[in-house]
């Protein structure tokens, strides 16, 4: 059976009441769903034995700046069995700007979580070791944010003292 | 440690501390030591630091810290047009440029609905395969370099040279090429370029063989490298590992052959895989590769057909320069692309390559403009250096360089 058929039916038989939204485009197939169950999703899709999502490339995050859900959350898996490419997304709100960490199914999700929590702000919970990874830890701004102004913020990288 | 608290910021150091090891110490002495490596470092290959917990001489734990080459390419990406971008991809991995420009295009194309023309993906796949040879020199040398080697070195970056004048004939450039334009290349390539290439995958073999005969029966060499930095495949997986060091662990992934694009599928070649996963394994891995590569070039010199090297879409591909002084409608068109970009449908698309160092892909996120809403790079270093912890923890602290040298790491790329 065709992949882009048999995960989507896969995923609706295991989680009867998840609502999927899938979508197809330039061949790529995306799924999203609500953020309460990344994490059971992602282990089903890792574990299944017909799918075998084993490799994380990336997890990154999308800035909407004036929608009502302020951020996406983007996972980028891949089957090395199947080879296939899938993404997963999930919507988070600038309120509660936290998502469940999904390092513990994939190890390499690890630094993207925190790369993403650098620039964007997103707190990823139950994450093991939540740094920035590029930016200082004292710096307060995060960059890849649309309000974040391209030159910069004077002031707010201080100079060593004398 | 009072003093350590004082100079390392408290949130790295409790990383260190609170690093889960299996590691008991029975030695009455005390012999806990933190070691600083980096980021100023002759052997971390750019500015990488390195924070290690030392047994004696045994490593316990390593945090690496990134970010002292962070220049914000993700952030420039969404305030320039597509166009516009093309030369800061030099910038990523500044080891093959060539490979970055095609990655980028190939994902500009996918987003807006071009096709380059067959001999222009002929033009990129002969460049990125000598990026990929052109890398991998430099990873050889610097690796055997790291270890005590020093004449592999200049061995290899004189093969290296040779492939930057073919690339000073093609573009005019010798280090950062910005060739490839969206829907082709920049020009056609020369006669001379083509006849460089042909000379210098013919004698390529035999000096790549000279090279690797100074060392791969040194014995210093081979017992200083073979079974350090072990990993298996899963672990490899489950981590990230890409390119050269994931087949160096016998996984046979390689995406020119799973997801192909250009013509790979057009071209005849093995993928390498070894099964060890040590450093002598992505040493000897790096090696074969280098042949499959000239192997690639050959086929693709012979079979490289002719024609034009730019794709007939006037509204999204620049025209060329001669036409746009002489013609009305090129004028007009080649000022709005500069001005106001291509502008791709809405939507989003994710495109990898084959880099040298493993799955260079871009994740692009369109809203119709002309400039990119979002721009994410899937550089392959960041993730290969994401293993690093695991490689060193139980090794010694003279391995470390090896290893590093080993899994190639750009920084460029890793703090995009």
């Amino acid at each position: 059976m065709n992949l882009k058929e048999l995960v989507p039916q896969k995923l609706k038989e295991k989680f009867p009441d998840i609502t999927f939204h899938i979508s197809d485009y330039k061949d790529e197939l995306t799924i999203k769903f609500d953020k309460k169950n990344v994490v059971d999703v992602c282990k089903y899709l890792k574990e299944d034995d017909d799918l075998q999502f084993y490799y994380c490339s990336d997890v990154t995050a999308v800035d909407w700046a004036k929608r009502k859900n302020r951020f996406t959350v983007v996972y980028n898996i891949f089957s090395l069995k199947n080879n296939f490419r899938l993404r997963l997304k999930s919507d988070v709100d600038e309120g509660n700007c936290a998502i469940d960490s999904v390092s513990s199914v994939w190890g390499s999700a690890n630094w993207h979580e925190r790369e993403t929590y650098d620039m964007y702000g997103i707190k990823f919970n139950n994450h093991p070791d939540l740094r920035r990874m590029y930016m200082p830890e004292e710096f307060e701004y995060h960059p890849l944010r649309k309000d974040f102004p391209l030159m910069g913020i004077p002031g707010s990288l201080p100079l060593p003292k004398k | 440690m009072d003093q350590l608290e004082k100079e390392v910021h408290p949130k790295i150091l409790q990383a260190l501390l609170d690093a889960k090891t299996d590691y008991t110490f029975d030695d009455a002495l005390e012999n806990e030591m933190i070691l600083n490596m980096g980021p100023q470092h002759p052997a971390t290959h750019g500015v990488l630091r390195l924070l290690l917990r030392l047994d004696g001489e045994k490593i316990v734990a390593c945090v690496p810290d990134l970010g002292y080459l962070h220049r914000g390419y993700e952030k420039m990406a969404e305030n320039m047009t597509y166009y516009e971008y093309i030369p800061h991809t030099d910038r990523l991995d500044y080891i093959s440029p060539m490979a970055n420009n095609v990655a980028w295009v190939l994902a500009v194309e996918k987003l807006a609905g071009i096709e380059a023309p067959k001999r222009a993906q002929y033009i990129r796949m002969m460049i990125a395969e000598l990026a990929r040879i052109a890398s991998h020199l430099v990873a050889i040398g610097s690796f055997a370099m790291d270890v005590g080697a020093l004449t592999i070195f200049l061995w290899t970056l004189r093969e290296r040279e040779k492939i930057l004048d073919i690339w000073d004939i093609l573009c005019g450039a010798r280090f950062t090429n910005s060739f490839t334009r969206i829907g082709g290349v920049a020009n056609d390539a020369q006669p001379e370029a083509l006849e460089k290439a042909k000379w210098f995958v013919d004698q390529f073999e035999p000096n790549l063989e000279e090279c690797e005969k100074l060392v791969n029966a040194n014995r210093i060499f081979v017992q200083r490298v073979d079974g350090i930095g072990a990993i298996s495949k899963e672990d490899a997986i489950n981590l990230g590992f890409s390119g050269p060091n994931l087949r160096a662990c016998g996984v046979n992934f390689d995406l020119r052959v799973n997801a192909p694009y250009l013509c790979y599928n057009e071209v005849d070649f093995n993928v390498v895989t070894y099964s060890e996963g040590d450093c002598l394994a992505r040493y000897f891995l790096r090696l074969d590769e280098c042949r499959e590569s000239a192997k690639i070039v050959k086929q693709v010199l012979e079979k490289m057909p002719q024609g034009e090297v730019l794709a007939n879409q006037p509204k999204k591909v620049l025209p060329h320069k001669d036409e746009v002084y002489t013609k009305m409608e090129e004028l007009i068109h080649d000022f709005m692309i500069v001005n106001f970009g291509i502008n791709p449908p809405e939507g989003e698309i994710y495109h990898a390559i084959e880099g040298s160092k493993g799955e260079l892909g871009f994740y692009l996120v369109s809203k119709g403009g002309g400039r990119p809403w979002k721009c994410k790079i899937r550089s392959p270093s960041f993730n290969n250096i994401q293993v690093l912890p695991k490689l060193v923890v139980g090794q010694m602290i003279s391995d470390v360089v090896a290893i590093i040298g080993s899994i190639d790491p750009i920084m460029g790329e890793a703090d995009k």
